[in-house]
């Protein structure tokens, strides 16, 4: 077979003689990606949440040197590393903070996709394989925090595990499967451990690389929501407003970095703890199984979640089902197809049944568990909820934008009180939070269609520098 | 809404206060934890006083170089056992003897003031404010007693340092049964003998409690303060050794990020001078 014809000369031209898809790749994915020239603030998160999976692998490998899985050695070691090992709690502290500055980047890079349309046509796959993403983090975040063998580690890991214990028929039986064992124990860590240390992660940068080609396949978006592809040079046939990825966005995204840096080293040097919410003050006291904390709180990106669980309580089901019952008229008074008309009703007056029918119902804690779930696989479903005729917010009623604040107010405000202990008004304000989250996005089909949207551009909007 | 109003009351309010105790607790003097003397003294109190029951099972002793201590020193003034400098601070007394004469095993105390910290307190705060909160009552099977942790299963082990006080103790609560706010001042003299007088309180008052102490040796006793202060600095540093390298090198590095910032701005700049 003949050597492959090339452009390049000495080694880079031998090795591209004999492997071409290595330029091949470079110029798909960097030189030759065209990417929309007015990207904004918010385009820096993609980039980094990749330095910090980066820095959380890194990081990973030799903590798993020092780091001993047995729940005898577990605490202890952990101390060894931030005590004995030369630079350890340097590494140690970076993969602490990064776990928590994982979630603050993949939030922002959630919010950025909702600001400006970016789960919309041709774009579904990238969004899908992102909220994949997003669920495999969460699991490995959840494995992970097993590990240091805190009480916090121990008893998060005990409520959480014990949720699956809701699940009818299965559930205690899963729960055992899961722990290895009828409590947390030994047994669990060491299979949090092979979970959180390689099958995860693999399964994590399998779906990173699968975001990326899906993306670099149908282009990115943009602030303005425009399809640079469907303006290309008539002389080059490249798109009018991209630029190559690389050096263009690869300098653009090295200053984003230091600038990311700067604000994830003042926390790791100055506030590793960050106040009690990187790192939970009752995480150093290890583990006792004899000895429940009073007040269990997951970390704090998991909180907003965690308000849902626990706001579903026996009389909030009332609430819901008739949230659920107005919902299923609404879809009845909508939807054209007759069957899809009387589809919803059946399976609602089902559902509704099964949350209040008297003897017939669920265990509220087991429908917590389903809301629980509910709410962080619905994103899954926004490029089919958002109807808008516009992608972007810049081109779609102001009110759009406010009302998309407003669910970032009440992701907080949910995620604020998952972190405080059970109360009267904790558990009210959960309830309204939690009906307002579904709400958000189940109206959505309707409310994305109304009010007076500007005309897109058919060029994107860019000032140059 | 009474209770949504107390609630953000709640949130507003700054001041630290301990979850059982609900008892105002005294700041720590951070300083002493950057004072090399500071933190000698307290190596020197804990390994006194402390260590009897008390390990610090993670830290090695020559971990303890970084307040200032060579191997010699660490060896000839703090290990009084036949353990190593290279081994860790732990104890001899085991966890099935001190059930049994204290009822559980004094905790270690390697990771202390962050085990001890809250979202309302810091651990230095509380701990320093324990140590100095003991008072003599005779009602209690070791005839000591403590504002911050009542019933506390660990008498006064620094006494000696801080010499007799004579405690007033008021607690306003609403009586058992009863309608109403009551005052309950409990005035314990020297010796633990407690005199409680119960008035009801007229008009409007804050449920909570509050203390006094009257030291026999107001000077010892200020002396005392200073002392637990030392020890404080000394369980912090022990909870985290690293913190001032850390914070040192942290200077450094953000130095560094910001000269690497303003380049990058720079060349991102230079490269986007020609997007049009």
């Amino acid at each position: 077979m003949p050597l492959h014809k090339t452009e390049h000369k000495g080694v880079l031209g031998w090795i591209d003689q004999r492997m071409p898809s290595i330029m091949a790749e470079y110029k798909k994915h960097l030189s030759e990606y065209y990417t929309p020239k007015n990207f904004n603030f918010w385009y820096f998160f993609g980039s980094l949440a990749i330095v910090v999976l980066v820095i959380q692998i890194t990081t990973g490998i030799f903590l798993t040197m020092h780091y001993k899985p047995d729940a005898r050695h577990a605490f202890e070691s952990v101390e060894y590393i931030m005590r004995d090992v030369p630079g350890g709690w340097f590494i140690r502290y970076m993969h602490s903070t990064g776990a928590s500055f994982f979630f603050i980047v993949v939030y922002l890079h959630m919010f950025r996709a909702l600001l400006y349309g970016s789960y919309r046509t041709p774009r579904e796959m990238v969004w899908i394989f992102g909220c994949l993403i997003f669920l495999v983090l969460m699991g490995e975040a959840f494995f992970g925090y097993l590990l240091p063998w805190g009480q916090m580690s121990y008893w998060g890991a005990q409520v959480i595990v014990n949720l699956f214990s809701a699940i009818p028929v299965i559930g205690p039986d899963l729960s055992v499967l899961i722990r290895g064992d009828f409590v947390v124990s030994d047994a669990t860590l060491n299979r949090f451990f092979a979970l959180h240390v390689i099958a995860f992660p693999l399964i994590l940068v399998g779906l990173v690389a699968a975001h990326i080609l899906a993306l670099h396949d149908v282009g990115s978006n943009n602030p303005d929501g425009v399809e640079i592809k469907e303006t290309l040079s008539p002389s080059t046939g490249r798109p009018l407003d991209g630029i190559p990825f690389h050096p263009y966005y690869t300098v653009h995204d090295i200053m984003g970095l230091g600038v990311f840096l700067i604000v994830f080293f003042s926390v790791l040097f100055f506030m590793p703890e960050m106040g009690g919410y990187f790192l939970e003050w009752n995480n150093f006291i290890p583990a006792d199984p004899l000895q429940t904390p009073s007040h269990i709180a997951p970390v704090w990106y998991f909180t907003p979640y965690y308000s849902i669980l626990r706001a579903t309580t026996e009389p909030f089901m009332v609430a819901l089902a008739a949230g659920l019952a107005v919902y299923a008229l609404l879809l009845f008074f909508t939807l054209r197809s007759r069957v899809a008309k009387y589809a919803v009703l059946a399976v609602s007056a089902v559902v509704i049944v099964l949350m209040v029918g008297g003897p017939l119902k669920l265990d509220p804690k087991l429908w917590g568990v389903v809301l629980m779930g509910a709410s962080v696989l619905i994103f899954i479903a926004l490029p089919w909820l958002d109807c808008s005729p516009a992608k972007s917010m810049r081109y779609r009623p102001a009110w759009h934008f406010w009302l998309l604040i407003g669910f970032v107010v009440v992701f907080l405000v949910l995620g604020y009180f998952g972190t405080q202990p059970p109360s009267p008004v904790n558990e009210r304000f959960s309830q309204i939070g939690t009906l307002l989250y579904f709400a958000f996005f189940l109206l959505m089909p309707w409310w994305s269609r109304m009010g007076e949207f500007k005309p897109v551009p058919s060029r994107v909007t860019f000032a140059a520098h | 809404m009474k209770k949504l109003i107390a609630f953000l009351c709640l949130l507003a309010s700054g001041t630290a206060y301990a979850a059982g105790a609900q008892v105002h607790l005294d700041t720590w003097p951070e300083a002493r934890g950057r004072n090399l003397a500071a933190l000698q003294n307290g190596a020197r109190l804990f390994v006194n006083y402390c260590m009897g029951c008390h390990g610090a099972s993670l830290m090695r002793w020559n971990r303890l170089n970084a307040i200032g201590l060579d191997d010699r020193q660490i060896r000839d003034f703090l290990i009084f056992g036949n353990q190593k400098v290279g081994d860790t601070m732990s104890i001899a007394m085991r966890p099935a003897d001190a059930k049994a004469w204290f009822g559980k095993m004094p905790p270690d105390l390697s990771v202390i003031t962050r085990a001890r910290t809250s979202f309302d307190y810091k651990g230095t705060d509380y701990l320093f404010t324990l140590l100095r909160g003991y008072y003599r009552d005779a009602a209690s099977p070791t005839g000591w007693n403590n504002v911050v942790y009542p019933n506390i299963g660990m008498p006064h082990i620094l006494w000696e340092l801080q010499g007799p006080r004579e405690t007033t103790i008021e607690r306003i609560h609403h009586e058992s049964g009863g309608r109403g706010l009551v005052r309950e001042v409990s005035v314990f003299d020297a010796a633990g003998n407690a005199t409680v007088t119960r008035t009801p309180v007229q008009g409007h008052a804050a449920e909570g409690t509050t203390f006094s102490f009257k030291a026999a040796d107001p000077a010892l006793a200020r002396q005392f303060d200073a002392e637990a202060a030392d020890l404080v600095a000394f369980l912090a540093f022990v909870t985290d050794p690293s913190a001032t390298t850390r914070v040192r090198i942290g200077v450094w590095v953000l130095l560094f990020l910001a000269f690497f910032t303003v380049l990058a701005w720079w060349l991102n700049r230079e490269y986007w001078k020609d997007v049009k």
